[in-house]
């Protein structure tokens, strides 16, 4: 019992990561019809930059971490709308989908090329150790991770369910032309959007690097997992794509313990293909009339 | 419209030279890039089927090399000809390609696209960790080149041109499907589905044939890799080789007929031209990609189209 309680916290651990990246995916899908295949290595970049600033410049890790987020919003949210969303998305998803995905390469050979082809060591936000959960045992990291992000969705849902803006942002993704309408500034919320996917990421990036190591390849699975994680909760409900990333991270480390480890990014992309065939707006999204 | 015809005339026959001479003066290394290339446009050229042609996006042409190459290694290494594996090879490419297509009738693009990633990542796991059937990490080794009409082809060049002569049939029989009926149905399909639909043109059925053609081709490419390199383990066939060969279909210009062979040129030979510092290659071709994609639409066949139509002051 105990045993299960312990893979049940550590896999929401991880699944509050994902349920990060997750979100992510969803608000960029919602407000500009965009699908970013560089989600995952949005996630492995951040830590780079810190680790870029405390072993380069030097800095103490709260100020290199400030860096980070400042790098990715520039970078991986207005450089990376203006830049390639803006001018493709008027050609349709495909070369949206074949952009991101070169993006997605461009930024995993460029920190292989530039930094490291090693993993990383990456400081973590806690000092090591154990606690006691009804007699499961569990990493002081994990139970940080949990506090963080947990914190961190809670703070996001309150910013876009009870603030003007976020309610802004809420309306230009359910429908932009009544939102246009209506007086709000559509394009500077699309971009809005951008800027929180960028943060989103680098949360997640800081979180999960200490737990896996900082390393350049580290998007490949993090990116998949995300979108799995998306789909199974409903790509076009913010709160969908949450659950799904709390599901999968609970799923995935079940899987690994009891089914196996050998397969266990298999028996999520089974869940997938179970989902999409059977349920393809999620387990908690809204049906969606078929684009043609 | 003659002076077209003859440029045309003369570029396939300065193409066609340099790919039956200049393997003539080349080493083993230059014959083994050559044949590569072959082998890479092959696989290109089922993808831009799927792709370029039909419209639905495919992330696993990597794991139907795989497919094709372990299909090809297993049956060679146990005494059968290659031209066994080559069945074995094309036949699962085929009937895997055709599961594939089910979801793509359910759903579009990035879903598509994250499915067919997905089953790439599925196919990768099994070539891994089933050692009893493909040797796990520790992969095939002393894979036997075939003996073609009585020629052995132990000598890379003849080898090469093993290559070739395959690369030709299939382009030939690529070339013929795609002014059949068939031909025609994938490009309706890709254009305007629903229209496609109302004409009386079986959609389900061509999604389906779509998958299942352009992934047979690249398990036939993956038949011929596994006799080039000799020695097959599953890293090669994971998810990265599915992004190069849609990258190279991309920059070729997806729907161009020739564009998967300039898109396969280009991805052989930039690393041996970046030589100095490895790596550099790929992030240049991820900013190729994104700069054809922003600028050039239809590929550097399509620019090549564009810059004779403007030499001859024609607008397009």
């Amino acid at each position: 019992m105990s045993n299960v309680l312990q893979l049940l916290l550590a896999g929401l651990a991880t699944g509050a990561i994902y349920a990060l990246v997750a979100a992510g995916f969803a608000l960029l899908w919602q407000t500009s019809r965009a699908i970013n295949f560089a989600q995952g290595e949005f996630v492995m970049l951040p830590a780079f930059f810190v680790l870029a600033g405390t072993e380069w410049l030097g800095l103490p890790f709260w100020v290199a971490a400030l860096l980070g987020l400042l790098l990715a919003l520039l970078l991986l949210g207005l450089l990376f709308k203006r830049v390639i969303i803006d001018p493709l998305l008027p050609q349709g998803v495909l070369p949206v989908v074949i952009a991101t995905i070169a993006v997605g390469i461009l930024l995993k050979e460029s920190v292989k090329e530039f930094y490291s082809a090693e993993a990383q060591p990456f400081p973590a936000l806690t000092p090591g150790g154990n606690i006691d959960v009804l007699g499961a045992v569990l990493s002081l990291q994990d139970v940080a991770v949990l506090a963080v992000a947990g914190l961190a969705i809670l703070a996001m849902q309150l910013f876009l369910g009870r603030t003007r803006l976020g309610r802004m942002m809420q309306a230009t993704a359910q429908n932009p032309e009544v939102a246009e309408i209506l007086g709000i500034p559509t394009r500077r919320m699309v971009l809005y959007t951008f800027l929180l996917n960028a943060a989103l990421v680098t949360l997640a990036s800081i979180l999960i690097s200490p737990v896996y190591l900082a390393k350049f390849d580290n998007g490949e699975t993090l990116g998949l997992v995300a979108f799995i994680a998306a789909i199974v909760g409903g790509f076009n409900q913010v709160r969908g794509a949450i659950a799904g990333g709390f599901l999968v991270g609970v799923v995935d480390n079940f899987g690994a313990a009891y089914v196996s480890s050998d397969y266990r990014t298999g028996i999520l992309l089974l869940l997938l293909i179970a989902v999409i065939l059977l349920r393809p707006e999620g387990l908690w999204g809204r049906a969606e009339e078929r684009t043609v | 419209m003659t002076g077209r015809r003859l440029a045309a005339v003369a570029a396939g026959l300065l193409v066609a030279a340099l790919l039956l001479l200049l393997p003539l003066t080349l080493r083993p290394y230059g014959l083994y890039l050559m044949s590569l290339w072959a082998v890479l446009t092959i696989a290109a050229m089922g993808l831009n089927l799927t792709l370029g042609y039909a419209g639905q996006v495919s992330l696993a042409q990597g794991a139907f090399v795989g497919i094709g190459a372990y299909a090809a290694a297993l049956l060679t290494t146990a005494g059968w000809p290659l031209g066994a594996g080559l069945l074995l090879g094309v036949g699962l490419g085929l009937l895997v390609g055709w599961l594939l297509g089910y979801p793509a009738l359910r759903v579009q693009h990035h879903y598509l696209a994250f499915v067919t990633l997905g089953a790439n990542t599925l196919v990768f796991l099994v070539l891994r960790n089933e050692d009893w059937l493909t040797g796990g990490v520790y992969g095939i080794a002393a894979i036997p080149r075939p003996t073609v009409l009585g020629y052995p082809t132990d000598h890379p060049l003849a080898f090469y041109y093993f290559c070739l002569g395959v690369l030709l049939l299939v382009g030939l029989g690529l070339g013929l499907l795609l002014r059949s009926p068939w031909g025609r149905a994938f490009e309706a399909l890709r254009e305007n589905p629903v229209r496609a639909e109302s004409l009386g043109i079986d959609t389900r059925r061509y999604t389906l044939l779509a998958f299942a053609i352009g992934s047979a081709v690249g398990s036939l490419a993956g038949a011929i890799y596994a006799p080039l390199v000799q020695y097959i383990d599953p890293s090669p066939f994971a998810l990265g080789l599915s992004l190069a060969l849609l990258l190279m279909v991309v920059v070729g210009g997806a729907g161009r007929f020739f564009g998967p062979g300039l898109g396969a040129a280009i991805a052989v030979l930039l690393p041996e031209w970046l030589r100095f510092s490895e790596g550099l290659y790929l992030i240049l071709y991820a900013v190729l990609v994104i700069l054809v994609l922003v600028f050039l639409p239809s590929g550097l066949v399509g620019l090549a189209d564009r810059l004779s139509a403007r030499a001859r002051g024609e607008g397009r």
